[in-house]
């Protein structure tokens, strides 16, 4: 992997809640324009891992890390790093869909308006785009001032996606997305984030190992607070290297 | 007798005593109301409601009762709203959990169980005596919002924790702020809850005496308050001190207003019921 592609990268990471580490020394590098995806058991510290990325652990108390984080060779764990402004650059899209209980257009909108953007055009026009992108546009286009909460699962999570793409940013993390979606919803997501890597570094959560097959390039197994192994998905799944991987990917545990 | 046989005869006995039950206190309610209405209802008219108070029943009015009602009811809201919901949004949102933040939580609560009455001592040494604001309107609401405040607190960070942290998650992770957060969602998603609270503690305050007889509000006001500053009576007053008379048409006097200020209660509550319906109706989680 040449330096020069990587986004995101994690150096000498640890972790903790409290006095427990949660992450123990993570070293990983995530390729621009790539679906890297996380897998692993349940509070193995891959969705611990994917928060650190935009700092939402900043609000759980007593979550510290030690080591850095770098988005574009920038320490994003800086003193003078504004929160918000990370945020604008790394998108997250969570477990559960979650639109506000607002209407679909103030949904997409909600993100630039509080960066005070009012400017009407701009605001109807990115919501087009947005909701084009993630192909919810022809289903949503004639209630776009209707109450968002009466959408389908797989609709509002698209809607969630469209919301994060609309302040533009470069990457996306997506925390189990597809985990409360039925399969006809669950493909069109997969689908989706097919068409965004283009754009987009995006970092996908998964307990579902077919679909971490299905649509990343790089794949990284944690175990226990480790990044047990990281490499080509293709790589991981066919020729694993620790036996850890082998047993978790055959089904062994977890 | 089966087990089952016995458990369905258990459970219509609960029922039955159940229905009891509700109908006790519904029957007390209901004989209260009647025997008011027969008592009072044909006192109510127009002069009763437009005349001063009078040393003659018949021609006693309850016009500064209720003009007195209506603007500690108005004052106090602008007092105890904003400083109950502030106080709500910041220990839900922004106040860290320590001991500290515990033990202030278990006194609050507390606050909301204390008598009327040492509120009303206690409104009577700081605002009408400290402050030198009199026997004032002022005075009063300050006072019945200092009995309130806990009720709005409380209830403002119940209607915020129904609010999913999911919601604030989805707002921080597009960059919002935390005060932005708060505005844009957390309390437009709980503004239902939070009203619906506030009118309770309200009506709850419309109903007070004594706090306002401790800190020096009169039966017998010659005019109507125009002025935060001015004295005032407010209807529970104009009632004990008619009641308190042996004279049988001051009691009937006293019905009369007891009827005014429930159907103002009535009216409060009415309000918070059909907030509480919009509202949830608008937003289901």
């Amino acid at each position: 992997m040449s330096k020069k592609n990587n986004k995101l990268e994690a150096i000498n990471l640890n972790a903790y809640y409290g006095d427990f580490l949660a992450l123990k020394n993570i070293n990983v590098a995530m390729e621009e324009n790539l679906v890297t995806a996380f897998i692993g058991p349940s509070g193995c510290g891959k969705s611990t891992f994917l928060r650190t990325l935009n700092r939402m652990n900043d609000y759980v108390d007593g979550f510290r890390i030690e080591g850095q984080i770098l988005l574009d060779d920038q320490d994003i764990y800086k003193k003078e790093v504004r929160v918000d402004e990370l945020r604008k650059q790394v998108g997250m899209v969570f477990q559960k869909p979650n639109p506000f209980p607002k209407t679909i257009y103030e949904n997409v909108i909600y993100g630039l308006k509080i960066q005070g953007i009012n400017d009407k055009n701009l605001l109807q026009e990115t919501a087009e785009k947005t909701l084009r992108q993630t192909t919810l546009w022809d289903e949503v286009k004639d209630k776009l001032h209707k109450s968002a909460l009466a959408l389908s699962g797989g609709q509002q999570q698209r809607l969630c996606i469209a919301r994060a793409l609309a302040i533009s940013p470069s990457v996306v993390l997506m925390d189990e997305p597809t985990s409360a979606l039925d399969p006809i919803s669950t493909a069109k997501i997969e689908e989706l984030i097919y068409e965004l890597k283009k754009d987009y570094t995006i970092i996908i959560v998964t307990h579902n190992m077919q679909q971490a097959g299905r649509v990343s390039d790089h794949t990284a197994f944690f175990y226990m607070g480790e990044l047990v192994e990281f490499a080509k998905t293709k790589t991981l799944f066919t020729s694993p290297k620790d036996t850890r991987t082998q047993n978790y990917i055959t089904g062994r545990f977890g | 007798m089966t087990n089952s046989d016995r458990n369905r005869l258990k459970d219509k006995a609960f029922q039955v005593f159940g229905i009891f039950c509700t109908f006790i206190g519904l029957a007390v309610l209901a004989i209260f109301l009647i025997d008011i209405l027969i008592d009072g209802l044909g006192r109510i008219n127009w002069e009763f409601l437009n005349n001063l108070p009078s040393r003659r029943a018949h021609r006693a009015g309850i016009y500064t009762a209720w003009i007195g009602t209506l603007w500690i009811l108005l004052m106090t809201t602008v007092i105890a709203f904003p400083l109950g919901i502030a106080a709500g949004i910041y220990l839900e949102e922004y106040g860290k959990k320590s001991r500290m933040a515990t033990l202030l939580e278990i006194n609050i609560a507390n606050l909301a169980g204390v008598p009327s009455i040492i509120y009303g001592l206690l409104g009577l040494e700081i605002f009408v005596r400290l402050m030198a604001l009199g026997g004032s309107l002022l005075a009063g609401a300050l006072t019945l919002s200092l009995l309130i405040l806990p009720i709005v607190i409380v209830t403002t960070r119940e209607a915020i924790k129904a609010v999913p942290r999911s919601i604030r998650d989805g707002s921080f992770a597009l960059g919002a702020s935390k005060w932005q957060t708060v505005w844009h969602q957390v309390l437009p998603a709980s503004f239902g809850g939070i009203l619906t609270g506030v009118i309770l503690a309200l009506s709850r305050a419309v109903g007070e005496a004594a706090p306002l007889i401790v800190i020096g509000a009169l039966a017998y006001v010659p005019f109507a308050p125009a002025s935060p500053m001015d004295e005032f009576t407010v209807l529970p007053i104009q009632i004990f001190n008619w009641i308190s008379r042996p004279q049988a048409a001051f009691t009937t006097n006293a019905a009369a207003a007891i009827i005014v200020l429930l159907f103002i209660t009535f009216i409060l509550n009415g309000i918070a019921v059909y907030l509480r319906h919009k509202w949830q109706k608008r937003i289901k989680w």
